[in-house]
């Protein structure tokens, strides 16, 4: 793969950050967007716009189709088996939070379980708490091991009659850990229990591919898929879509309404309630042709080199400890540096035009369990090199001269 | 931005080898203080007494390197003054922090001073002005009897 081609093609690595080049280890954060996406919306500004799907004029009708190609083309990219399986949110955030009313609503009640893990982010354990505050239900967390995982037995020990959904992770976005989520559907399926994935890691990183995943639902976030803010998709199965009721409500998302009765029509619509994120959708389909045209087995492959070297030459200075060390790791590596707190590690490599994140990255629960109350953690992403990694790992060698004298 | 104005000597110092660290055992007065964003976390100790003058003061905690300095050198600078003054040297450090202005209080001593205008470099570092404001809205919860935590998403 040609990084330096790749990387040219995004318009953020010209500009300097501290008169530095700009070394860009957040990227579990949010990633950068090529210049292909953000000419997208410049292009659908200026030549195309119009609300979509309610007026009859050219320029509705041009909006709406580029709107709709989009989720065509998500559909195509995850192979889900229909378009109405394919709902525009504006993050995985709100995704999960539309599974856990609208499934919780219907099918949650008081003494039910919720099984999720210990690995997870706030954003699939607190709309399960909402949950568990109104209705009375139980959440349970399947426990991660000291490599930073969760196996399947961790999963299989929680289930019992009383589990009505498992929320996993696909990609832990402290450890790194990729989780088992074929076999744990599998687990779940003979069990008919529905499995929620919050694909915000694993979207950007990993082949996606709905029929072999075999999940009831799968949430992501485009910005981190080197697409727009604002746009988020939630894969929901069709069987799910067909039960489960609205969420929001209001204009776009209905079918008729009178005075005492209002009727909804199918998905995806009667889940986009209002107008959506237009411009953001359309360019999210050059952040898919953009993955498309590198390739995402061309990807993994480049992320894997590059976090093995992360990893090796990390663990050459005594000083840093990595947490967790799974056996499949995704381009994660968190890690702490013995007296140096990561707030301030950020603040030294930032000088050097090093981005990274410290604290608890939205996962209090395993930070707690590890003992420490933040981390600082590099994420790679496709425009990422050897010598991104050499000028992090030069960086901590200056956080070390300044701390540990 | 240059980290040197961040990072001073004075700060590393407090920050590796924290002044009045524990727990003291005469305190009267408790409250503790966190910054929910970084996860930094005090709890301070004071002894207030009769008359409203600071006997004693200190901190427990865990954070980075500016919160457990500003922590240490707000406890050192605050240690034996009076209540009144102490919340003036208060605001006087926060007007510091967020205007830029110069310490204007005259109840410090020299050394005080110096070791005081040595977080002046946080400002230029907006991310972590809380970092360094913890401890100090965390003393004033303390010394007013305030029985929740100190939250800096509240208190800045």
């Amino acid at each position: 793969m040609d990084i330096e081609s790749i990387k040219s093609q995004f318009p953020i690595f010209k500009n300097k950050i501290n008169g530095k080049s700009l070394i860009y280890l957040d990227n579990a954060n949010s990633s950068q967007k090529p210049g292909r996406v953000i000419d997208r919306i410049y292009k659908f500004y200026s030549k195309e716009f119009s609300n979509i799907g309610r007026s009859v004029h050219t320029l509705a009708v041009t909006a709406t189709n580029r709107f709709e190609e989009t989720r065509d083309l998500v559909k195509k990219y995850i192979n889900a088996k229909a378009r109405e399986e394919i709902i525009f949110t504006k993050n995985a955030t709100e995704g999960m939070n539309l599974v856990a009313s609208t499934y919780g609503e219907k099918f949650i009640n008081k003494g039910d379980e919720i099984l999720i893990t210990e690995l997870e982010h706030h954003a699939n354990y607190v709309p399960w708490h909402f949950l568990r505050q109104k209705k009375g239900a139980v959440i349970k967390f399947a426990k991660c091991n000291d490599r930073g995982e969760v196996e399947i037995d961790e999963i299989k020990k929680l289930i019992t009659n009383k589990t009505k959904i498992i929320g996993i992770t696909h990609l832990s976005n402290v450890t790194g850990a990729i989780l088992p989520v074929k076999k744990i559907v599998d687990l779940a399926k003979a069990k008919k229990i529905p499995v929620l994935v919050d694909g915000c890691q694993g979207a950007p990183h990993l082949k996606l591919d709905m029929q072999e995943l075999g999940c009831d639902f799968y949430a992501m976030s485009c910005h981190k898929m080197y697409g727009p803010t604002g746009v988020g998709i939630l894969y929901a199965k069709k069987k799910w879509t067909e039960q489960l009721p609205p969420y929001q409500g209001g204009g776009g998302m209905i079918e008729e309404v009178k005075k005492d009765k209002i009727t909804f029509p199918g998905s995806p619509t009667k889940y986009e309630a209002g107008t959506l994120q237009t411009a953001e959708v359309v360019g999210f389909s050059e952040s898919i042709r953009f993955i498309q045209d590198v390739g995402i087995e061309n990807i993994m492959q480049h992320e894997k080199e590059i976090t093995e070297y992360g990893v090796q030459e990390l663990k050459r200075n005594n000083s840093i400890k990595i947490i967790g060390d799974p056996r499949n790791r995704g381009s994660i590596i968190s890690f702490i540096i013995k007296g140096i707190h990561p707030h301030d590690i950020a603040t030294v490599l930032d000088e050097d035009g090093v981005a990274i994140r410290a604290g608890h990255h939205c996962c209090q629960i395993l930070h707690e369990k590890m003992g420490v109350a933040a981390t600082a953690r590099a994420s790679l992403g496709v425009y990422n090199s050897k010598e991104d990694i050499d000028f992090l790992s030069n960086a901590i060698k200056k956080c070390n001269k300044i701390f540990n004298k | 931005m240059d980290l040197k104005e961040l990072y001073q000597e004075i700060i590393l110092d407090h920050g590796k080898n924290p002044r009045n660290k524990k727990k003291c055992k005469d305190f009267n007065k408790d409250a503790e203080g966190h910054n929910p964003l970084c996860g930094d976390k005090v709890h301070i100790f004071l002894k207030l007494n009769k008359e409203k003058k600071v006997e004693n003061i200190s901190f427990e905690g865990e954070g980075c390197a500016i919160s457990i300095a500003s922590a240490s050198i707000m406890t050192e600078t605050i240690k034996g003054k009076e209540f009144n003054v102490a919340k003036k040297i208060l605001e006087d450090f926060l007007n510091m922090l967020k205007e830029g202005s110069k310490l204007k209080t005259n109840s410090l001593s020299e050394d005080q001073n110096t070791t005081m205008m040595s977080l002046s470099g946080v400002k230029k570092f907006p991310m972590r002005v809380k970092c360094a404001t913890l401890a100090w809205h965390t003393f004033l919860y303390a010394a007013e009897g305030k029985k929740e935590t100190a939250n800096t998403e509240k208190t800045d």
